[in-house]
């Protein structure tokens, strides 16, 4: 069987919460990344952006193309000079009690030489007034190879306890 | 290839210079599920995807996209492929379903999430009106398209046992 859909590495937060989840040196040895994420911050808003950062690279390379649903109506925007990738994929401590925020980031081509582009799918469930589906097309306009990966609250608060995030390896060959 | 290898690839495709159609030929049945990742690489990047090498009138599509200022929704019935913009003047990235594309008893539909950063951002369901277990895909080049240099075409297979 091929190498392929393999698990690079996993966070699993502990008691007490983690500020950020870190991926570090990633290998450029796949195709593709493929990144799973189940979140909750400690923010008191019900839901609470989750920022994700490509090798320590800030600045005012992100932007995104953004397609969102809250149950009512969908809509349409955009962000762009930003110093992260913005995600709808983090509850905030004011949602339904044990309930996460889900997202998935396709990145395919994440060791090449061009601008990075990304896929984003991201929900963010809640049994009250507030919840949103959410589809991204980002872009992070770097030509590096991708090599690590950040993620934080954009409340700056931590993510709490069982909060997960997965990264997968996925090759075409 | 065996059932039981799951997210294997099937083949890929790098186009090594302007053209206009890419192809996957003889796809096995071996699988449950297929996955088609593309990138797409040029500004002129609208394509009809034919199945089976099929042009009758048996495709239609909904779509729900934004462009990044509102979000819209439309639909085409009995075209004669499905169509689909694949990339803009970023790598357009698209992930194409194929569930339960073996079987000869069910029509065939396609989900597919399109993102072209600084462009669209969307999901649009396929529907191909056969019974036919899918073999073949082509990915063709609209009018005043082509497939530029470097855009990948890859084609996974899922397997549920």
């Amino acid at each position: 069987m091929a190498n392929t859909y393999k698990l690079i590495a996993s966070s699993t937060v502990g008691s007490g919460g983690a500020a950020n989840i870190t991926f570090s040196s990633i290998a450029g040895t796949y195709t593709d990344l493929l990144l799973k994420v189940s979140l909750r911050s400690g923010a008191s808003a019900f839901n609470d952006y989750v920022l994700l950062q490509f090798n320590s690279s800030g600045g005012t390379a992100y932007s995104d193309r953004q397609l969102t649903g809250n149950g009512t109506a969908a809509s349409s925007a955009s962000r762009s000079g930003n110093a992260q990738m913005y995600a709808i994929a983090s509850s905030g401590a004011s949602n339904t009690a044990s309930t996460f925020g889900n997202g998935e980031y396709y990145i395919p081509n994440y060791a090449g030489s061009a601008n990075k582009s990304i896929s984003l799918d991201a929900v963010n469930e809640n049994n009250g007034t507030e919840a949103y589906a959410n589809l991204s097309a980002g872009l992070w306009s770097n030509t590096a190879a991708i090599t690590s990966i950040v993620l934080t609250n954009n409340s700056a608060t931590n993510f709490v306890q069982y909060s997960t995030a997965y990264l997968y390896g996925i090759k075409n060959s | 290839m065996a059932a039981g290898a799951t997210y294997e690839p099937i083949a890929t495709q790098t186009a090594s210079g302007s053209t206009t159609s890419i192809s996957f030929t003889s796809i096995p049945s071996t699988y449950t599920d297929l996955i088609v990742v593309i990138r797409v690489l040029g500004s002129a990047a609208d394509f009809d995807l034919r199945i089976n090498n099929d042009s009758g009138s048996n495709y239609s599509v909904t779509r729900i996209y934004g462009d990044g200022s509102s979000a819209a929704s439309n639909r085409a019935t009995s075209q004669t492929a499905i169509q689909m913009t694949l990339g803009g003047a970023n790598p357009g990235v698209n992930i194409l379903q194929f569930n339960n594309y073996s079987n000869t008893t069910t029509n065939k539909t396609m989900l597919q999430r399109l993102n072209i950063p600084g462009g669209y951002v969307g999901a649009f369901v396929g529907l191909y009106r056969s019974t036919s277990a899918i073999n073949r895909l082509d990915f063709i080049a609209q009018s005043g398209n082509n497939i530029q240099a470097n855009s990948t075409y890859t084609l996974y297979g899922i397997a549920a046992a």
